[in-house]
């Protein structure tokens, strides 16, 4: 089989149940890819050691039968995931060294079930960020180029998406706190899912927002990404927020029939200043789901604008007390103190050197709105807000929709270094894709076509809560229609 | 609501985070960009509207209260800029 790491995830494990491929193959593949494709800067802590160990030991559990899914599929882990033994920086200078003594449930998960763990992926620091350039590590670069400029792969799990766009690794994991999966995914051409909020447990993974992050599988196909989901989602008691709930054969769910199923349209996601190109994308999904039998509806879900402040107060407020424990104490990066520095020196030049200005911003900005005498009017206020925007969604739920359709992102990926300058213009990236995560709900971003350069676009579908396998398969119609197969010209 | 340079140079303080002079009337800007996009939620009608506290209905499981994990102090330590003794060590805090 010539080039092996351009597998996806059903692909491989079907091979490799039949024996025309080996693990070790498909790992030595992906690390001779991961060792050209340096200028995509997608990998930031390589593992070729650990990989080529678990991919033997795959070998040999699939040859003795009854090996799980992910057994011998090798895949990129987004540096927040905490790995054992493993630099897990959450792409900060201030965990440099920090080699986690705990594997992560998510990752754990997926080791237990037999995966191969190529590296670590570029990020976002702390996973804030849309464009992967608060990266300490640099910015991660999409493997799509219409002309000499580097485009961002999106953020904050930008390495994880450049790397599967690229065929690195045949799929990677993300985390998602206001887009950082489907975002991404949607600039790169793959798909992502975020889960109902508690279906990943969060532990290990270095928190940034702990109500709203959730992690998900960055995929070559929808399909892909019910097989991985699967295995990453368990109920953790080292989490209190993972749902007790049984997991689905996601898989199975993937009939592709979606007749009678109702599609709501929010009038809400039709923005001032879009991008014809996104309008008539979501004009094409409408028709591709009703093509499927589908009945496209209407809806309202009138709260939508305020999702992104209510975001940009939670989102730093919790990550202001999150980040609370990078002190230069018990792990990570301590400045070096002048004479008769004391130990609020030491925090605060610590901390200085070692969070970048994306970081500082949103820790200053949560304790500002945390602060004595702007609790209500910011924080209460946010989290009020956040109560009438899942109002929203239950009450369209509530009519019988089933899914929701709207654009992933407001545009096509854009060059590096042309949006950095002013912090609310990159917030608006994740306009879209917010308001799932303020209420919980799961969200897949599918590749559906690409603007008129020929850069790829996504179009997002919302679930019900607990729902994701009714969600993959609408997913999976709309992708069968749209039948995106373009790759990105190799230039790495 | 306005953030002057004393109000950026106290949150900073207050964040545990150190900000040259020079830098305070920047972070006063974009703290001012930031706080006047989140603004717009003054618009919202929240009158009678519970702040939400659990995105996801459920009730905090109970166990327990017994010591289930514990005695790995080598690893607790093993990532610490300064361990001495078996203790995090940190600059003198009382006089």
């Amino acid at each position: 089989m010539a080039e092996l790491n351009k597998l996806g995830l059903a692909e491989a494990r079907d091979a490799l149940r039949k024996g025309d491929v080996t693990s070790v193959e498909l790992t030595e593949a992906c690390l001779t890819e991961i060792e050209r494709a340096g200028a995509l800067n997608a990998f930031v802590h390589n593992t070729p050691e650990i990989a080529r160990d678990q991919a033997k030991a795959a070998d040999a559990r699939i040859k003795a039968g009854d090996a799980p899914d992910m057994c011998g599929l090798p895949i990129g882990i987004k540096d927040l995931f905490c790995t054992k033994g493993v630099p897990s920086q959450a792409g900060s200078r201030i965990l440099e060294g920090f080699l986690p003594e705990y594997e992560s449930t998510v990752s754990g998960n997926l080791l237990d079930a037999g995966a191969v763990m190529l590296g670590k992926l570029n990020m976002d620091e702390f996973a804030m960020g849309s464009s992967n350039e608060t990266s300490v590590y640099g910015n991660a670069v999409n493997p799509w180029k219409v002309d000499d400029r580097e485009l961002t792969p999106g953020g904050s799990s930008g390495g994880s998406a450049s790397a599967v766009a690229a065929d690195l690794c045949l799929a990677a994991t993300g985390t998602d706190t206001g887009g950082s999966i489907r975002q991404p995914a949607a600039f790169t051409g793959i798909t992502g899912i975020k889960p109902t909020y508690g279906r990943c447990s969060r532990w290990g993974v270095v928190a940034f927002a702990s109500s709203l992050d959730q992690a998900g599988p960055m995929t070559k196909s929808v399909r892909d990404a019910a097989i991985m989901l699967e295995t990453m989602c368990s109920h953790d008691p080292k989490d209190s927020t993972s749902a007790d709930l049984p997991v689905p054969n996601f898989e199975a769910m993937l009939t592709g029939d979606i007749k009678g199923k109702k599609i709501g349209i929010p009038a809400e996601y039709r923005m001032d200043g879009m991008p014809d190109e996104i309008e008539t994308l979501w004009a094409q999904g409408r028709e591709m789901l009703a093509d499927a039998g589908a009945e496209i509806v209407d809806i309202s879900l009138p709260h939508t604008k305020y999702a992104l402040p209510a975001y940009y107060v939670i989102a730093p407020a919790e990550a202001s007390s999150n980040l609370a424990r990078y002190d230069g104490v018990r792990y990570g990066h301590r400045a070096k103190l002048d004479q008769g520095d004391g130990i609020t020196e030491m925090y605060e030049k610590t901390r200085a050197e070692g969070f970048g200005d994306e970081v500082k911003r949103r820790v200053m900005i949560g304790t500002y709105v945390l602060s004595a005498g702007f609790y209500d009017a910011y924080y209460n206020r946010a989290r009020k807000v956040r109560t009438l925007i899942k109002k929203d969604f239950e009450d369209v739920f509530a009519q019988g929709i089933d899914a929701i359709l709207t654009p992933a992102t407001p545009s096509a990926a854009f060059g590096l270094g042309e949006a950095s300058d002013d912090p609310v213009q990159m917030y608006l990236n994740d306009v879209f894709t917010v308001t799932v995560n303020m209420a919980g709900l799961p969200g897949i971003s599918v590749p559906a076509g690409t603007d008129a350069q020929g850069l790829p676009l996504g179009l997002q579908l919302i679930g019900r809560p607990w729902e994701e396998g009714d969600l993959l398969n609408t997913a999976y119609a709309l992708e069968a229609r749209a039948g995106f197969v373009a790759k990105p010209g190799k230039w790495w | 609501m306005s953030i002057d340079q004393s109000t950026a140079a106290r949150v900073a303080k207050l964040a545990r985070i150190k900000v040259e002079d020079d830098q305070l009337p920047a972070l006063a800007a974009e703290f001012n960009t930031i706080l006047g996009f989140i603004e717009q939620l003054s618009e919202v009608d929240v009158e009678g509207v519970e702040p939400m506290t659990s995105v996801t209905p459920q009730r905090l499981k109970r166990r327990v209260d017994e010591v289930t994990d514990g005695s790995q102090q080598d690893k607790v330590l093993v990532n610490a800029p300064d361990a001495r003794e078996g203790f995090f060590a940190v600059p003198k805090v009382v006089e």
